[in-house]
């Protein structure tokens, strides 16, 4: 990564893991607005940014001229072979339609919020079980030890595999999320030793079914045949990518700014009921998912000249910063009444983890905040940021007050 | 006044329900449904507004609305 170039001019030459975006791209995102508003780069064999709500959404919910079959912007292009349109390697996310829906349908009732409510305890039980761990400590690592561990345990639970993997999760969810500069092939070697474990969990559940969602996957059918093993492990590896880096970098984002907005720490500490309310507000202003889909053929489109396989980067988070659809967009209002806020995305694709994500922000936040009622950035310069597509601090020493 | 909510651009965001369990709630697949036949008093039409106000995809509308 930091051998690239650095940018010099983000509306003709952008670089999500450039070190000035990678730290704050807000600023970027809004001269984007002000100039462009879709911005171009020959970098990743050609890309475009649309800055703004309505070019994030339309691009969204057109799924005629884009393709989702790969959704992680990185230097190379999937192979037909490797993904056969429309199921795409990890099914739904990587679908497109008429395939997609049905792929979706089939693993929504698992995500739906009578039953991921259903764990708000597990969730409470995790977070306390990682404070507890903090002991006396008057500095804390936030994101490192608190935010980081909380998603790979709850997914974890779900998917039904052993507890001692937890670190290993995160570290294949790195590999395929920021490993973006890397070669079709070089990505195909380092996934192998990956595809062999969950090859290995997979069968452990065909020998020993369980009441989990691994299991749940190997038993469901589409039109009376059961899923083939592709789609099975598709849909894993997009649970646990998903399902991981994304809620860390919201619980931590969160953490971030309630670190050095004390007014607003102590509101919600006051004022329990605001939670639901200002969870929003963090996902808006902190949204942490960026995605991507690929341009299906020459096309003039939002006034570019498109070409087929470039990439789209579909920045969400510069949606939710729009002031066409946000009043004081770069303002963050812990009541904030009308937010429609779309860190989830929009149309087909909407995360399908979005209520348990919301769920485990929640959580997270209420059991620190009990906690610890009053901290702040122990030392700011030493708050690093994940790149990529994922954005979330990633070490966040926090000092612990009285 | 009545309340509906467009089942084809409903995508299960979630927001109404959360805000406004009173009038909304959801089906198996996450989705958005309105709970009865939709008809709105005068102290739910507020919360009504507000869970339309703060749905993604606009799917909420509010018969008779301005």
């Amino acid at each position: 990564m930091s051998d690239k170039p650095p940018v010099q001019d983000f509306a003709t030459d952008f670089d999500h893991t450039d070190t000035a975006w990678v730290k704050d791209p807000y600023p970027i995102w809004q001269d984007l607005r002000e100039r462009c508003p879709v911005a171009h780069t020959d970098r990743y064999g050609g890309a475009w940014f649309p800055a703004t709500h309505a070019g994030v959404s339309t691009i969204a919910k057109d799924t005629e001229h884009f393709t989702s079959r790969a959704v992680i912007m990185e230097v190379g292009r999937p192979g037909e072979e490797a993904l056969p349109a429309p199921i795409g390697v990890a099914p739904p996310i990587t679908s497109d339609p008429p395939f997609h829906q049905i792929a979706r349908r089939l693993i929504l009732p698992a995500f739906a919020p009578g039953v991921i409510n259903e764990l708000e305890p597990q969730i409470r039980e995790v977070c306390r079980g990682l404070l507890e761990r903090f002991g006396d400590d008057e500095e804390v690592n936030a994101s490192w030890d608190y935010a980081r561990l909380i998603p790979p345990s709850v997914i974890r639970q779900m998917l039904g595999f052993p507890e001692e993997d937890t670190e290993r999760f995160i570290e294949i969810v790195h590999m395929i999320t920021e490993s973006v500069d890397n070669s079709e092939e070089q990505r195909l070697a380092e996934f192998e030793p990956i595809e062999a474990y969950f090859v290995q969990q997979i069968e452990d559940h065909q020998a020993n079914p369980r009441d989990d969602l691994t299991t749940f996957l190997l038993n469901a059918e589409i039109d009376g045949q059961k899923l083939s093993l592709e789609h099975v492990f598709g849909t894993i590896v997009l649970i646990l990518v998903a399902g991981i880096d994304t809620t860390w970098g919201a619980i931590g984002a969160s953490l971030w700014h309630l670190a050095h907005h004390p007014e607003d720490l102590a509101r919600l500490v006051n004022e329990p009921d605001l939670m639901p309310v200002a969870v929003e507000e963090f996902l808006r202003y902190y949204a942490p998912v960026t995605m991507a889909r690929l341009v299906k053929e020459d096309m003039e489109y939002l006034g570019c000249p498109m070409k087929e396989y470039d990439w789209i980067l579909l920045g969400f988070p510069a949606a939710n910063r729009d002031p066409v659809v946000f009043k004081d967009a770069d303002q963050f209002i812990i009541d904030r009444a009308e937010n429609r806020h779309v860190a989830f995305g929009l149309g087909i694709h909407r995360c399908i983890g979005s209520n348990l994500a919301r769920l485990e922000l929640r959580v997270a936040i209420e059991e620190f905040i009990a906690r610890y009622p009053r901290f702040e950035l122990a030392e700011p310069s030493a708050v690093t940021w994940a790149p990529g597509q994922i954005r979330g601090p990633r070490q966040l020493p926090l000092r612990i007050l009285e | 006044m009545k309340v509906v909510i467009d089942a084809d651009l409903c995508q299960g965001q979630g927001r109404c329900f959360s805000i406004a369990p009173s009038i909304f709630g959801f089906d198996d697949l996450g989705n958005g449904v309105v709970l009865g036949d939709g008809t709105l008093t005068e102290e739910t039409l507020e919360l009504a507004r507000l869970a339309q106000a703060n749905c993604p995809e606009h799917a909420i509308f509010i018969e008779g609305d301005e």
